[in-house]
């Protein structure tokens, strides 16, 4: 039997494919089409060697995906630079027969997207596939109602192979912040540094609660 | 590391007959082999006949991180149930911890930040264990050959911790896992001790966790709560004593389990003493002792590639296992002698919920749910256990015929792919079957399993100062909690220290999809009502696992005493938690009267809870908490 190995040498000819990466055979290399009227290939265009932030949207959906698309743009400012150089933000279209290059456009400049973020769409099974891959809750129930979506962020970062997720009601902080969790470990004197910085905190913090704290035990006469 | 393997497969047909030996007199027992032991960063293995020890200084090399199938395989390959004889986790040796454990966190030497131990002076850690989180090679089935793991120790389950309450512990958490990690699970790691009653900073808060080349101490007091009102060591009447300790890294929680983090924390006091006799007025003699003929036994479900290798690709969707695995090994044996044994029944996720039966009309003896005894013994059927949950049993084979065997089975749906053969008892379906108890010989049984266990701690809704609100939810395709997304910054209640609560929990529409096994942190609570009914007897003892089925609403009592900081109410399904199902509380000086108040910008939430007042549930309850007719 073929094992991943093989696949990954008889199938892949660009030799700057990660090694850790699941490749085009997970992720699918579906030509999609995105919001700036491009059309890219998802592995290869998309995925390949970056971070990626991922979420499932419509454009005339009025429920959840505003707050959304709200929270990203805002998460892509505390980016910065980041966005369109090593992070990238794509929301993919769950309606593809309503949202065409030209309303994805629209949508973006009205959320204020900027660039490094792309909408985009494509074939309907194509797009099925890839949400399915990517975020789905594994019932039935919610994954075919484009209603229920999940409302999470997926982020890959291909060359390692980590993924993650958080909610898009999240924190624009939070959804910015979880892009550490699938960065490359930092060298450990970095880590250790900001180990300190951290323990500074914490002790600001019991500075702050201990003598409330050690008052009311007290009143209560208990042992302490 | 190859010596800490358990057998390969070609020697398994000689080892079964060696134990069979053993425990028919010769040879090395297995309580032999349990009092060598397991030292620190370093482990005994159990395998048959010897166990080995590793010097300290030499940390073997773990193995390098494999190449896993993908995609998600359809199934696992075949494998033959019961060619593995149960295996029996070590228990952990304490061991002088060097440098010594310190009240601030030892920076210097390598520990990652955290707040003061609470109460050090207090409970000076006489315990104390060296764990080491470290890749290692495990083989679940012979058939299978090993698969690369996260392990605690180098072992799967981890080494089980013993304790004494009146004894306090420390276990210092080394992260050694891979810096250059790629793929499933996150290599930043925090450990819980469910549901140990500890402070804050050794609790495992899901948003404090560290990463490798860092350890962190975590003080386990091993009092009962009360202490600081019932004086002594705490309420006797408040013990638990089954615990798990297990990965709680937020978003990571069901990889990195699923990778094998995680193992079992056991503690007796004067009355379960873990023996079966003895002198002491108060003891139960409860079927002990550990290793013997108190077992843990800790279920999980796992999915293999062809190669054998555990299926861990898409990086952080834990597949749902169609293995059925117990303390480390597929589909197990367990030779047992004509008398009770205690098991110790935990279900470590990532997500199944195990409905188990007992061949041959058997039925489990139910004496502690989530560690906690029951104040009278139930007899069941068939038992429902969900992610985290534990359930202590009693088994009787004293009425077995030697040479039968009874199978544990999971009756609840499910998909296993095994081999045809053997075939078992024509009345039991081989797809379904955990276990199968295999009666060899007689023994000795002095222990006892009186009608009355315990007495529960009382509960008085006239100490109750306010009533809160967890509304569990799916909004806009996120799981929300009183609408809010947790955030480790952010408290949505504030307990006042000392005092007791009645919690609402909810499973909403259309969360309810799912049963939700709801954890709360730090105490145990009793159920006041499940939708308005009281609870049936299982259900009525002391319990920090509190499954919520679709659109029900459960009434929980509970006490927050002894310790400040943050805490956590969540749902245990490692899944859900992982997308962030969890609400951070904490005890403090104060109630808080108004439950997820605000969002984590600090504007008003729309779904904000006010506590109902009056605070007791007085229409619903009488003042011990009993549901009005």
């Amino acid at each position: 039997m073929m094992n991943r190995r093989d696949l990954l040498t008889c199938h892949v000819t660009d030799k700057s494919r990660p090694r850790a990466s699941m490749g085009p055979e997970f992720y699918t290399n579906a030509e999609l089409h995105t919001h700036e009227g491009k059309t890219v290939r998802f592995y290869d265009d998309l995925i390949r060697g970056k971070i990626t932030l991922i979420n499932f949207i419509y454009t005339g959906c009025t429920k959840s995906c505003p707050r959304s698309t709200g929270n990203l743009a805002k998460a892509q400012k505390l980016l910065g630079d980041r966005v369109g150089h090593d992070v990238f933000l794509y929301s993919i279209t769950l309606k593809p027969e309503e949202d065409d290059p030209d309303t994805l456009r629209s949508y973006a400049r009205s959320h204020g997207a900027r660039p490094g973020w792309l909408f985009l769409t494509g074939n309907e099974y194509d797009l099925t596939t890839i949400r399915f891959k990517l975020a789905r809750w594994d019932h039935p129930m919610l994954d075919f109602d484009p209603d229920q979506h999940t409302g999470m962020v997926r982020y890959i970062n291909d060359s390692l192979n980590l993924w993650t997720m958080c909610p898009t009601h999240a924190t624009p902080r939070q959804i910015a912040e979880c892009v550490s969790w699938v960065e490359p470990t930092k060298p450990f004197g970095d880590r250790l540094r900001e180990n300190y910085v951290k323990q500074a905190e914490i002790d600001r913090e019991t500075r702050q609660l201990e003598p409330g704290r050690a008052a009311f035990r007290h009143a209560q006469g208990w042992r302490t | 590391m190859k010596k800490m393997r358990r057998e390969p497969a070609t020697k398994f047909k000689k080892r079964k007959e060696k134990s069979t030996e053993s425990s028919q007199g010769g040879g090395m027992t297995r309580r032999t082999a349990l009092k060598l032991g397991a030292a620190a960063g370093v482990v005994t293995v159990l395998t048959s006949r010897k166990s080995f020890s590793l010097p300290i200084g030499s940390p073997p090399q773990p193995p390098p991180e494999p190449t896993v199938c993908s995609p998600n395989p359809t199934h696992s390959p075949a494998t033959t149930p019961f060619v593995q004889a149960l295996p029996i986790p070590p228990i952990a040796r304490p061991f002088k911890l060097s440098p010594a454990p310190t009240k601030s966190a030892n920076l210097a030497a390598g520990e990652t930040s955290r707040a003061d131990h609470q109460r050090w002076e207090e409970f000076q850690p006489q315990d104390q264990y060296d764990f080491t989180l470290v890749p290692a090679n495990h083989t679940f089935h012979p058939d299978l050959g090993p698969t690369y793991c996260w392990t605690y120790n180098g072992i799967y389950p981890g080494p089980t911790i013993i304790g004494q309450y009146g004894s306090p512990a420390l276990v210092r958490f080394h992260n050694n896992l891979p810096v250059d990690h790629t793929g499933f699970g996150s290599n930043t790691h925090t450990t819980h001790l469910h549901n140990g009653h500890t402070a804050s900073e050794s609790d495992g808060f899901a948003g404090d966790f560290w990463g490798p080349g860092f350890f962190k101490d975590h003080h386990y007091p091993n009092i009962y709560a009360g202490y600081d009102t019932f004086g002594g060591n705490g309420d006797p009447r408040e013990a638990m004593r089954t615990f798990w300790y297990h990965d709680h890294r937020h978003s990571f929680t069901a990889t990195n389990n699923y990778r094998g983090l995680n193992g079992m924390f056991l503690l007796y006091d004067n009355i379960d003493t873990g023996f079966e006799t003895g002198n002491d007025g108060q003891a139960l003699h409860l079927p002990g002792q550990y290793g013997l003929y108190d077992i843990p036994l800790n279920f999980t479900d796992k999915k293999f590639c062809p190669s054998g290798q555990m299926f861990a690709t898409a990086p952080d969707a834990v597949p749902a296992g169609d293995k059925f695995i117990v303390n480390g090994a597929i589909q197990p044996y367990f030779q047992v002698a004509q008398r009770k044994y205690r098991f110790r029944m935990l279900n470590t996720g990532p997500a199944r919920i195990w409905t188990f039966s007992l061949s041959g009309s058997k039925k489990f003896i139910l004496i502690a749910t989530d560690g906690n005894l029951l104040e009278h013994p139930v007899e069941k059927d068939s038992l429902e256990l969900h992610v985290s949950s534990r359930y202590d049993v009693v088994i009787d084979f004293s009425d077995v015929p030697i040479g039968q065997s009874i199978y544990l089975s999971n009756i609840a749906p499910q998909f296993v792919s095994n081999a045809p053969e053997p075939l078992p008892d024509p009345n039991v379906n081989i797809s379904n079957v955990v276990m199968r108890f295999d009666v060899t010989t007689t023994a000795i049984d002095h222990s006892v399993v009186p009608d009355t266990l315990c007495q529960y701690p009382d509960l008085n809704l006239n100490e109750v100062v306010t009533t809160r609100i967890w509304n569990f939810d799916l909004v806009s395709g996120q799981f929300k909690v009183n609408g809010l997304i947790f955030d480790a910054n952010r408290a949505d209640a504030t307990v006042k220290q000392g005092t007791a609560e009645t919690w609402i929990i909810r499973n909403k529409l259309p969360a309810s999809g799912w049963t939700h096994p709801v954890h709360i942190h730090l105490e145990e609570g009793r159920i006041l009502s499940r939708n308005g009914a009281p609870p049936p007897p299982e259900e009525s003892g002391r319990r920090d696992v509190y499954p919520i089925r679709p659109g029900e609403e459960v009434h929980i009592f509970l006490r927050f005493r002894e310790w400040f900081g943050k805490y956590m109410i969540h749902c245990h399904n490692l899944g859900h938690e992982d997308n962030f199902m969890l609400v951070r509380w904490d005890v403090g000086t104060q109630t808080s009267l108004v439950t997820s108040p605000v969002d984590s910008a600090g504007n008003p939430n729309p779904l904000a809870q006010p506590n109902p007042d009056p605070p007791i549930l007085s229409k619903l309850y009488n003042s011990k908490g009993v549901v009005k007719a």
